[in-house]
């Protein structure tokens, strides 16, 4: 599974793209995962506005996962 | 219809001169082409992130629903990501239709568009530091405006 981070949260992480060798079977646990390794970012993907991407198509509340999943959190977007 | 992002500069005058070539059809084409601003000098650089594949598909979807509504014959939308200069051209979009109307309606709505909702992350690199951008509440009331026309016709066309 590949996580993508894009705009503020990838100052926050500090990385941009990360392949998980054990993934999650669901976005929720996925969240649970990703905030247990690190709980800053953790309270940045839940904040307002946040919104999450699986396979390049917006999902909203939770969702199942396959293995290769493409996996993107994208903060309020800012325009061009 | 073409949408593009890339990293390199881009001169508007030749992609404007391209898309005016060879149509029969088209009586109006209206360009429109935006730079960065240095701000009294206070921007050095902006930083313009993009999802590749999400946010080239997601301007095509709206440009295609500019183009019914207002019936263009043609749009073409250049947007540069990665790294930008003050001065340089960040965003060309042309409009091409039989009539005057519709190019300038559909060019206008689809700044709004991009300026506001489309799917970028935007760092303005300052002489004091770096910082993420958001719209501008104007930002959002233009592109507002067309969801309010939108509505008000549909129901105009439900009567």
């Amino acid at each position: 599974m590949k996580v993508l981070l894009f705009g503020p949260l990838r100052d926050v992480a500090g990385w941009r793209e990360r392949t998980l060798a054990s993934p999650p079977l669901s976005l929720v646990g996925l969240k649970a995962a990703l905030a247990r390794d690190d709980s800053v970012l953790g309270e940045a993907l839940d904040r307002p506005g946040v919104q999450a991407a699986v396979n390049k198509a917006i999902v909203r509340g939770d969702a199942p996962l396959a293995a290769d999943a493409e996996v993107a959190f994208l903060p309020p977007m800012s325009g061009g | 219809m073409v949408v593009r992002l890339q990293n390199e500069p881009f001169a508007p005058g030749d992609l404007l001169a391209a898309f005016c070539q060879d149509r029969r059809d088209v009586g109006a084409v209206v360009s429109f082409t935006g730079l960065v601003r240095a701000d009294g000098e206070m921007v050095q650089a902006l930083e313009l992130e993009a999802y590749t594949g999400f946010t080239d598909l997601e301007i095509g979807r709206i440009a295609d629903e500019a183009a019914l509504r207002h019936g263009l014959i043609d749009v073409l939308i250049v947007h540069r990501i990665g790294r930008l200069l003050p001065g340089e051209p960040i965003v060309f979009v042309a409009t091409a239709a039989a009539h005057r109307r519709a190019a300038f309606e559909a060019a206008d709505q689809l700044m709004d568009y991009l300026k506001s909702r489309a799917p970028f992350w935007k760092k303005s690199v300052e002489v004091g530091g770096e910082r993420w951008i958001e719209p501008r509440p104007e930002d959002y009331q233009d592109a507002a405006r067309w969801d309010a026309a939108l509505a008000n016709k549909t129901l105009e066309d439900r009567r």
